[in-house]
């Protein structure tokens, strides 16, 4: 009715203006993309991204970092309010209604259709998508027997568990065959059981060729599922890359965390001292956590330098890094409190 | 080819249909969507329909003639009133249920889950998902008006007469229906959804008791004030539309100002609605 930019029919050349700055296959891409909400609250500042096609894309951050309000642009519902973005080759801003037919969302919350049935849920969405009837039947008889949902067809979504209801709405996602699928924190919640079936369809999806965007504060998952990942904080990108380039960046393949009896920083200034070149300690909640390039012999070095600093060591463990390592030492925080 | 044609094949090509053909079979299957739901929950609707015409033809039509109280006093007054009310009660109807049809699913939809969320995502403009919110709405309101003629032919103990000046019927029941719908729509919008059930109490029911469900608009001149702040309420002029569309011989409004208000009171409630609508589901 108002804003020419939503009207039905934006064929003209006037409404294409501002898509034409789209590349066709930017499958996504944003340039300073941001969003203040009323109010000052700055969820998203000045996003830089571009996710090729067929990639598995990962958002990685805390609660309240931005994710969901990203997600929420790219898939039209939240007004950017400064920078442009390109979905599915098609302005955003400019032309949501067409964009929309590019891309699926799964929301963080569950927005199945609770007045339809499981199998209504998918014959309308397709139907909305403009299948004809028998395609949607079709197509929803399809997803069901897929997802293992064919026993629950006729019942009512609130009947359906957690782990069923993410997996409808995952299909849903999908039923219209986006080239794009969004998916914010599509595990949270779930057990593990059902972690595990998610990341297998997601797998899948993945071979067929989509391109996936999900958010996630597990990084178990970002690091397993995604391609790429960029770790998020306070509406910002702090880093973007391969798990493997993103663990690398710490400069350190293996991580020693030790606790003492005695000053902590004075066994970390002890560990730095005998360890040589290349590692690095830090301090904190009453350990040693000492960053190093190759682990052999590790162990016996530390308990050694404990033992000849009169410090007697109460818990020791060595691992690799995580992204959860590579959080920390870009925030100081931990990624979940 | 120019660039824009270049652009447009290219997107044919990767498989986007035009904006304006998957906006209107979006439109058409949201609209099937919700006519699916009506037939699942037809008992609700067929109940939440008939009550309210049938207890108030009952007992003005019916038990107040019996036991010697009928409105008007002579038996010729009384079917002047019964008659005159069957107009009053087919616009009442038809608000009711246009109004619930269009609010109460809203409350769901914006609720906790925010299940709308995932209806904007079809692929049609957010003020068309509104439009047809108010079209579902408009055609539940019609159903709602039709129900009400065949209680008015079987109850009442006094002779209604009807005259249909099918003109003004075929134009003032659909504009009736849509302002109802669009009634809906902005007080499902406009408020938080837990607050929109307090609006029946605060909106509806002055609404239909001061909407010259039971006398003419005219017959209020005693009570100048009265008449003129009654004004602002749209039942007034969809009860007097029925008046003109329904009945010979009972006054009403002059048909412009029936027309007028009626339209006038569609557009503005539409586009509040629809632009309440984009306010609550963009951010
Ligand atoms: N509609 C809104 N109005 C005002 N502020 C909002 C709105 N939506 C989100 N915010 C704020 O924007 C910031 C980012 O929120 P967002 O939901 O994007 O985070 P998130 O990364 O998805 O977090 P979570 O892991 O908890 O889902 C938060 O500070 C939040 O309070
Ligand atoms: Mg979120």
């Amino acid at each position: 009715m108002q804003s020419s930019s939503q009207g039905l029919a934006p064929t003209a050349a006037a409404a294409l203006e501002r898509g034409l700055a789209c590349n066709l296959d930017d499958v996504i891409m944003t340039v300073g993309l941001s969003k203040t909400f009323p109010g000052g609250i700055r969820a998203v500042e000045s996003l830089n991204l571009t996710v090729a096609a067929g990639e598995i894309f990962g958002l990685l951050g805390p609660n309240g970092a931005g994710k969901t309000t990203t997600v929420g642009m790219l898939s039209t519902r939240v007004i950017p309010t400064a920078g442009e973005a390109c979905v599915g080759g098609v302005d955003i801003v400019a032309e949501p209604a067409l964009a929309k037919q590019a891309i699926g969302v799964v929301a963080q919350s569950n927005t199945l259709d609770r007045s339809l049935t499981v199998w209504e849920n998918l014959y309308f969405h397709c139907r909305y998508f403009g299948a004809d009837k028998a395609a949607a039947r079709a197509r929803a008889d399809e997803l069901l027997a897929q997802f293992h949902l064919a026993d629950r067809a006729r019942a009512d979504v609130a009947t359906l568990s957690g782990g069923m209801a993410q997996r409808l709405m995952v299909a849903r996602g999908i039923a219209h065959r986006p080239h794009i699928l969004f998916l914010d924190e599509p595990t949270a919640g779930l057990d593990p059981q059902s972690r595990l079936a998610l990341w297998e369809i997601l797998h899948g999806l993945h071979g067929e060729g989509l391109t996936v965007l999900l958010t996630t504060h597990y990084m178990e998952e970002a690091d397993q599922l995604c391609d790429r990942v960029a770790i998020m904080d306070h509406g910002r990108i702090l880093a973007l890359d391969t798990p493997r380039g993103l663990k690398a960046s710490v400069g350190a393949d293996t991580i020693a965390r030790v606790a003492t009896t005695g000053d902590p920083a004075a066994f970390a200034a002890a560990l730095a001292a005998g360890l040589g070149d290349g590692a690095r300690t830090e301090t904190g909640d009453g350990a040693v956590t000492v960053f190093l390039k190759g682990a052999d012999g590790v162990v016996p070095r530390i308990v050694a330098l404990a033992d000849a600093g009169g410090f007697a060591i109460t818990d020791l463990s060595v691992s690799e890094p995580t992204l959860e390592t590579v959080f920390i030492a870009l925030t100081g925080k931990e990624l979940r409190e | 080819m120019s660039a824009v044609a270049d652009h447009l094949a290219t997107r044919r090509a990767m498989g986007f249909r035009p904006s304006r053909g998957a906006s209107l079979a979006a439109f058409w299957a949201l609209l099937l969507r919700d006519l699916r739901v009506l037939r699942k929950t037809i008992v609700v609707f067929a109940i939440r329909t008939v009550m309210q015409p049938l207890l108030l033809v009952f007992v003005f039509t019916y038990v107040f003639p019996k036991i010697g109280q009928g409105v008007g006093g002579s038996s010729s007054s009384e079917a002047a009133f019964s008659t005159l009310l069957m107009a009053g009660v087919v616009g009442t109807s038809m608000i009711f249920q246009g109004v619930q049809a269009v609010a109460l699913p809203l409350v769901q939809e914006f609720g906790y889950t925010r299940e709308i969320e995932d209806r904007v995502m079809a692929p049609l403009p957010v003020w068309g998902v509104a439009v047809e919110k108010i079209a579902a709405g408009a055609v539940q309101a019609l159903i709602a008006g039709l129900v009400v003629f065949p209680l008015a032919a079987v109850i009442p103990a006094t002779p209604v007469h009807l005259h249909v000046h099918w003109l003004f019927l075929l134009t003032i029941a659909p504009i009736a229906a849509v302002l109802s719908a669009a009634l809906g729509l902005t007080m499902g919008t406009r408020v938080k959804p837990q607050q929109v059930p307090l609006l029946f109490a605060i909106v509806v029911l002055p609404i239909t008791f001061l909407g010259a469900v039971y006398y003419p608009w005219a017959s209020l001149a005693p009570i100048r004030w009265l008449q003129i702040v009654v004004l602002v309420n749209p039942l007034v002029y969809m009860c007097e539309g029925f008046r003109l569309a329904l009945t010979s011989g009972v006054v009403h409004m002059p048909i412009w100002a029936i027309y007028a208000g009626m339209i006038a009171f569609t557009v503005v409630l539409s586009w509040v609605g629809i632009d309440g609508f984009r306010r609550r589901v963009l951010s």
